[in-house]
């Protein structure tokens, strides 16, 4: 089954080998930059890179390159950018393969509104994370045409996946002091599936007596989160939902340019990424975010117990966003990528 | 295969079907409608549009149905509200709460009905304080199909399927009623809303349906646009949209959105239209049933609702007056119902409606 959180190697002397998937688009060049910040931090970690990009099997499968798969296997931890996911060709997305391989089945994004990124929502501030089923759910990809003209999606709803992001989630409340879960769900349409879905979570809440457990109709949270996102913290739900919902709360904070998230898989894997697309139209300039990357990156390392050098990182960049002299395009700003990762790095070297 | 062999034929010119519709047949000079109060605070909202109705005389009469979960145990309650709705034509309803034992009652009524487009506008309110400002979007809902086609089975134990359906008739139905609409109605662009990235069959099918009706409508702007990011943009910057089309559970997510955005659950009503009928009932569909009884729910969104049937039917007096008077309350927060920051009861919003009304006329 799936470990907890990963207790590994504490010792902050010792190199930590960590995947690191560029990604497409402006992937490569955030990553320079997370690169870059972490040497300027002195994080103890050394970067596996590889290339993920789709192969097509002959059995219509498709999977990702072998010294990808390896890497992720060995290292367990490791961090992705931005991949490129076509519309309507005939292949499965390449972030669904990735969850596939991996196993990734809990889907976690925080959105915390961060100082000197005002939305409408920053004076009552954002503090929510969502755990999302990864694997199931409405993304199964079994669809077909049952006669011309009438075309039937399957959604897939287990009690196996159910119960272990409904763990995770618990687990993961209890670890980081977060004190209340609600399940968004569409139990009143969809009786079965989210109901089998509920049912599970019902059973794991009943292990964690100090967590406050509720359910929620999604249409409801929609409604109430735009009005006051402040009553939200924890939300667990299925595969569909938890991508639309964490648009939502990622919007609220300022938008996926800012959202970080991580994966977790079977055995201790564990994935960290930027939520955002490959904005191609941003590579000519080097002018894209790497605030997302980054931040997944803090979740990553905070996951591998190095909190202190988290903290001085995540210190550097809201001081940096804060200061909005040295932003990027997407949040107001005007400095390219590189500029703005060399303004976090000057901050740490202090 | 998305297009069969030949095109069905669209009349640009002439409406799927008509939002404004001939008036019905008067007994006595009064229309007969159906009012299904359903549950929660549903019977105190709908009471709140009877009294106003009452008080201005309107010609209308209410055929009740109070179909609630209780009602729901015999089966002929059910069977006998359609009936009654379709003889009438045209109804005003609540949420009917659905019950554990039994069929879902909102989504049959739906599908029996074929009330297959929801439409509701979410416009901003000068006197409600909401963190965004200047919106005036139009949801399009397809109501009778996707996601709520409530086909599940446990194929095995412990693993349930559940199907969505997307049928080329249904979208190319909503697609024509969006175009429409948004035509009459003199709104620029129609985006529609969809995952076809990750559903490419059932939501592919939707989006070329879609794109094909953009094509007998130049003058109408067309944009696509994925679900999730949908969602985002909304809370960033919602006043890009205009008429939205799609399928029925991103319509009930964008709608429940939208009507939060502008003020709550409250103050946004909605009308719903199949070939020879028109439902009225408020935007986002909740019961609220923790304060059931207790009358402090805000009836605007259910008295708005009223006013439009009342336009629906050609009694456009009282409907434009109404709708003023909901509107003139709201602006100059003359009542504040609990939603809107304050603690008036239910009967103070009538009554404050009503006073506006007299003002009015």
């Amino acid at each position: 089954m799936f470990l907890g959180r990963a207790a590994l190697r504490s010792s902050t002397r010792a190199l930590h080998t960590v995947t690191l998937f560029p990604g497409d688009g402006i992937g490569p060049q955030i990553s320079e930059s997370v690169k870059n910040i972490f040497a300027a931090a002195e994080v103890p970690i050394q970067w596996e890179e590889r290339q993920v990009y789709p192969i097509l099997e002959p059995n219509g499968k498709t999977r990702i390159p072998e010294d990808a798969v390896e890497s992720i296997f060995k290292n367990k931890i490791g961090l992705k950018g931005p991949m490129r996911t076509a519309i309507g060709k005939g292949h499965v997305s390449l972030n669904l393969t990735i969850r596939r391989t991996f196993g990734l089945y809990a889907n976690v994004r925080p959105a915390k509104s961060v100082p000197g990124v005002i939305t409408p929502y920053s004076a009552e501030g954002v503090d929510c994370v969502i755990m999302r089923e990864n694997t199931e759910g409405e993304y199964s990809g079994i669809e077909h045409t049952v006669v011309p003209g009438v075309v039937q999606s399957v959604k897939l709803i287990t009690r196996e996946a159910s119960r272990n992001v409904a763990e995770y989630a618990f687990q993961y409340a209890k670890d980081h002091g977060r004190k209340n879960i609600v399940a968004l769900h569409k139990a009143n349409i969809m009786k079965m599936s989210d109901g089998m879905f509920l049912e599970q979570c019902r059973e794991v809440a009943a292990k964690y007596p100090e967590i406050s457990y509720k359910e929620m109709y999604l249409d409801s949270a929609c409604l109430k989160i735009v009005s006051d996102p402040s009553k939200f913290d924890v939300m667990v739900m299925p595969n569909l939902y938890g991508d639309i919902f964490s648009d939502l709360t990622a919007g609220l904070i300022g938008g996926l340019g800012l959202a970080p998230s991580g994966n977790m898989g079977k055995d201790g894997i564990a994935i960290y990424e930027a939520v955002h697309g490959t904005a191609d139209d941003l590579v000519e300039q080097n002018k894209g975010n790497p605030t997302a990357l980054l931040m997944s990156a803090l979740m990553m390392l905070r996951h591998m117990g190095l909190k202190t050098h988290a903290d001085k990182i995540e210190g550097a960049v809201l001081e940096t966003l804060k200061e909005r002299k040295f932003v990027t395009g997407d949040i107001g700003g005007t400095a390219t990528n590189p500029e703005y990762a060399a303004e976090i790095c000057r901050k740490i070297k202090g | 295969m998305l297009r069969h062999i030949t095109k069905p034929a669209l009349s640009v010119g002439r409406a799927a079907v008509s939002t404004a519709a001939a008036p019905r047949t008067k007994y006595g000079g009064k229309t007969t409608v159906t009012l299904i109060p359903g549950d929660g605070v549903g019977p105190e909202l709908a009471e709140s549009v009877t009294t106003i109705f009452k008080e201005m005389a309107v010609p209308v009469e209410f055929e009740m149905i109070d179909l609630n979960r209780e009602q729901l145990k015999d089966e002929g309650a059910f069977d006998y509200a359609i009936k009654s709705l379709k003889r009438n034509g045209v109804g005003l309803k609540g949420v009917i709460n659905r019950s554990a034992d039994f069929r879902h009652h909102n989504v049959e009524f739906r599908g029996n009905l074929d009330v297959y487009a929801n439409v509701v506008r979410c416009m901003s309110f000068e006197g409600i304080k909401t963190h965004h400002t200047g919106i005036d979007l139009i949801a399009i809902r397809e109501n009778t199909e996707g996601e709520y086609s409530c086909l599940e089975h446990e194929s095995v134990p412990g693993v349930v399927e559940s199907l969505k359906i997307i049928t080329r008739e249904k979208s190319m139905r909503i697609a024509k009623f969006a175009f429409d609409y948004a035509r009459e109605h003199n709104r620029k662009k129609v985006t529609c809303i969809h995952k076809a990235n990750i559903m490419k069959q059932s939501d592919g099918l939707f989006k070329a349906c879609c794109k094909e009706v953009s094509e007998d409508y130049p003058m109408i702007k067309y944009e696509e646009q994925i679900v999730d990011n949908t969602c985002q943009q909304l809370v960033i910057n919602p006043q890009q949209f205009d008429v939205m089309v799609m399928p029925n559970l991103y319509g009930n997510l964008v709608s429940n959105l939208a009507a939060g955005l502008v003020g709550g659950a409250g103050v946004v009503p909605s009308k719903s239209y199949g070939e020879n009928i028109a439902v009225f009932e408020p935007g986002a569909r909740h019961t609220w049933m923790e304060m059931k009884g207790m009358y402090v729910a805000n009836p605007s969104a259910m008295v708005l609702s009223g006013a439009f049937m009342l336009k629906h039917l050609q009694l456009h007096e009282a409907g434009d007056v109404l709708i003023k008077a909901v509107n003139n309350v709201i602006n100059k927060r003359s009542c504040l119902t609990i939603d809107l920051g304050g603690n008036a009861s239910t009967h103070d919003m009538t009554n404050t409606i009503l006073s506006e009304v007299d003002a009015l006329s």
